[in-house]
């Protein structure tokens, strides 16, 4: 399958937030600042991790980008039209903590139920699916239903299906917050190979400091209370070729995991950090 | 998934509690005193002459000796059957007018939130009007009731009545299954910019069938009921509510008459059950739980 068409002209950034905020008002008067005043570009192709403790607004941000949510002040633009526009055209592909696959519907048909929605025919349905089944291993399960896979093999489809469009962003809300440790590693290492076949830029909501930096080309550490961005770290661990499993290993991924733990736990309270995982 | 064997286990436990039924039954017109167990002028347990309790063996012999004595007349069976027939017709027709009005009740109250606040209560409400008090009211309704062609006859009066027993369950199962996706899945959806009517398709309805089957079974249930009682109320002939009150009559010399009748409303019950359950086994992969990552 061919990229789209609309592939993002080159001075469009994949994802533009210019000062975003957003207040929940949860009785007549109090009010919630989830997020304030932020900014942030993404860069077609980019690798971009929200990091925070909990209640930093890390996922609010997410939502706001996926147009699931509407900010109260702020503009949000991705590949250069409004969040509303993107969602409708298509040009994300989204997944969240919990796989959230259609219980019904075998792997294949839930792969296949954004395409469908979207009135792709039959055949180019098929072809698509079978090829996105590759891309994530699963080519023996696909018509299996998904009661019968794994939490991480469920992932995977979920991962597939937000890659059904041949989306030129990927919004992922903590997707492998629900495994074990092992899974996760290797779903890390698969994403990493997905990303590079498929040139998506990525905004990546996670708890985990050593998931953020392995997988990151830029990790944003936001602090709670209001949310808001602390700072960018710009991670350097090479291109997907040579971020495989002994880069775990190496300083460089050392000195990142120190870094943004830093970031997290410095001024100027070191207890808004609670709720990360130091992994 | 059930397999064959617990199929039949199924069946099997079924036979024995009916059979249990008739052993205490057998048991206690063998036992219990003629005149009843009566605790301070209050009969608790009834009598247990022949006319009281007549023997199971004389109920089903019963059903394989004319109706009357009068020449020509029917075996038994043979009447009952056509009767049962004809109540899970209109039963029947009943319970596809519920199903229809249950649904696009559940439907409006999902689209609008104002209209379930609006019509809830009235649904639960309806509930609370006995049958008796409505069926003459439908009745004369109806009568008045010609277009042309078309003209009102009496089992449609209870086939209405019978339906409006029916949608109680189906418009409130409905909506709790149309209702029940989880928010993850309804954004899915919202992030494909599907609109409502492809979330129902592709979500809500799919979704509530496991809250559906239940509420269809029960549907049916009512749906018999309310055609046997309003049977009687309207005064319709041919099906099993008028035989029951008339052979009721005859248990003074025939004891085993009015259990005739009975047997066929426990058949037509158990045939509309039998349907629905038909209906949840083509809805099968619908059932599958959802399992958390």
């Amino acid at each position: 399958m061919t990229r789209k068409d609309s592939l993002p002209v080159t001075d469009a950034h994949a994802v533009n937030v210019t000062g975003v905020s957003r207040i929940f008002s949860i009785k007549k008067k109090a009010a919630v600042t989830a997020l304030e005043s932020v900014d942030l570009t993404v860069a077609p192709g980019e690798f971009v991790s929200l990091i925070g403790p909990s209640g930093c607004g890390k996922s609010t941000l997410l939502r706001l980008i996926a147009d699931l949510d509407q900010p109260s002040a702020g503009t949000i633009e991705v590949f250069g039209k409004t969040a509303r526009k993107a969602r409708i055209d298509q040009d994300y592909g989204i997944a969240f903590q919990q796989a959230g696959l259609l219980p019904w519907r075998t792997v294949r048909a839930n792969i296949e139920l954004p395409l469908e929605l979207h009135k792709v025919g039959t055949a180019e349905r098929r072809s698509r699916s079978t090829e996105l089944l590759e891309l994530v291993g699963l080519v023996d399960f696909g018509d299996n239903y998904p009661d019968q896979l794994s939490g991480g093999m469920q992932q995977r489809v979920a991962i597939a299906r937000a890659l059904a469009e041949s989306p030129n962003l990927l919004l992922m809300d903590e997707p492998f917050g629900a495994l074990d440790e092992m899974t996760r590693e290797r779903m890390q290492n698969e994403l990493i190979r997905i990303c590079a076949d498929t040139r998506a830029a990525v905004v990546f909501v996670t708890h985990s400091i050593p998931e953020a930096v392995f997988l990151s080309d830029r990790v944003v550490v936001m602090s709670p209370r209001p949310g808001r961005i602390r700072s960018v770290l710009p991670i350097r661990l090479g291109g997907p070729d040579d971020r495989s499993e002994h880069i775990r290993e190496d300083t460089a991924f050392f000195d990142g995991v120190s870094a943004v733990r830093e970031s997290l736990h410095g001024t100027p309270d070191s207890g808004n950090a609670r709720g990360v995982d130091i992994r | 998934m059930t397999t064959g064997s617990s199929w039949w286990r199924r069946i099997g436990f079924g036979l024995l509690g009916v059979a249990l039924l008739a052993g205490v039954w057998e048991l206690y017109t063998f036992l219990g005193p003629a005149e009843g167990v009566v605790v301070g002028g209050v009969t608790v347990l009834p009598r247990t002459t022949d006319l009281a309790m007549p023997h199971i063996w004389v109920m089903f012999e019963r059903l394989f000796e004319p109706v009357t004595s009068a020449a020509g007349s029917p075996p038994m069976w043979s009447a009952v059957l056509q009767a049962s027939a004809f109540t899970l017709g209109v039963a029947g027709v009943g319970w596809l007018v519920a199903v229809v009005v249950g649904m696009l009740l559940a439907l409006l109250m999902q689209r609008f939130r104002s209209a379930e606040q609006a019509v809830l209560p009235w649904i639960i409400l309806s509930q609370t009007v006995p049958l008796i008090a409505i069926a003459p009211l439908v009745r004369r309704w109806g009568s008045a009731l010609e277009i042309g062609e078309f003209s009102w006859e009496n089992w449609m009066s209870v086939a209405l009545i019978a339906s409006y027993l029916a949608f109680f369950p189906i418009s409130i199962g409905a909506l709790r299954g149309l209702e029940s996706p989880d928010t993850n899945h309804v954004e899915l959806l919202h992030s494909y910019a599907a609109g409502w009517w492809r979330t129902l398709l592709r979500l809500r309805l799919p979704a509530s069938v496991p809250y559906l089957l239940p509420a269809l079974r029960l549907a049916a249930a009512s749906a018999v009921i309310g055609t046997v009682v309003a049977e009687v109320s309207i005064g319709l002939r041919g099906g099993l509510g008028r035989m029951v009150v008339e052979f009721a009559a005859a248990a003074g010399g025939d004891p085993g008459k009015p259990w005739a009748p009975i047997f066929g409303a426990v058949l037509v019950g158990l045939l509309a059950a039998g349907l629905v359950s038909l209906i949840g086994l083509t809805l099968r992969r619908f059932r599958r739980a959802e399992v958390p990552a």
